[in-house]
């Protein structure tokens, strides 16, 4: 699933590992799903959206939508 | 990097299982060398060794439930389906072989050094769908 994780993360400085602590997962984890690899389950979507402050599909981009 | 709780808890019980297989199998060699059990109990000496074997299936199992990481449980999920395809396949063809005449009769318990050598493998393919994504 496409995501703008990658661009989000930067825009506050983050590195891969700094993001992976945040959510309590692994540096390997944030990869996979920023290149799309991985789909996360939705607890860990709504994590990641709550701790960028944004709605879950604010993140990840629809498969229907591209 | 320090491991996490849950791999520290694993990496003990392996341990622990480890340790009562080898002590299971000298002792069950040791009394059936020394002074043959019979009837039921020779049943229950024999299998003593199987038993820690078996613990090790239930210590991945509860890795796999305690592991808090799902993209890492899955990639172990995926190495353990891996696993277990490879074992049974080549149990599979084995057995096909023995029956035919082609081969000699190994030992049930061979499936699971299979399984642990399917590990490596699903360790392998792992390694490799990481380092095509990587690229």
């Amino acid at each position: 699933m496409n995501n703008h994780l990658r661009t989000l993360r930067a825009e506050r400085g983050w590195s891969q590992q700094d993001l992976a602590e945040r959510l309590d997962v692994s540096r390997q984890s944030v990869n996979a799903i920023e290149t799309g690899r991985y789909d996360p389950s939705l607890p860990l979507a709504f994590k990641i959206a709550e701790l960028f402050a944004c709605a879950i599909e604010d993140i990840f981009v629809s498969p229907s939508k591209g | 990097m320090s491991l996490r709780p849950e791999m520290k808890r694993y990496t003990y019980r392996l341990l622990l299982t480890f340790c009562v297989y080898a002590i299971a199998l000298v002792g069950a060699n040791m009394w059936f060398r020394h002074a043959p059990p019979s009837g039921l109990l020779a049943y229950v000496v024999a299998i003593l060794p199987a038993l820690p074997i078996m613990g090790v299936f239930v210590v991945i199992g509860r890795l796999l439930v305690e592991m808090r990481d799902e993209y890492v449980r899955m990639l172990m999920v995926r190495q353990s389906l891996i696993a277990t395809g490879f074992a049974l396949s080549v149990s599979t063809a084995w057995g096909f072989l023995e029956g035919f005449g082609l081969v000699e009769h190994a030992q049930g318990y061979w499936t699971t050094v299979l399984w642990f050598a399917g590990l490596g493998l699903g360790g392998c393919f792992n390694a490799l769908t990481e380092w095509r994504a990587a690229r």
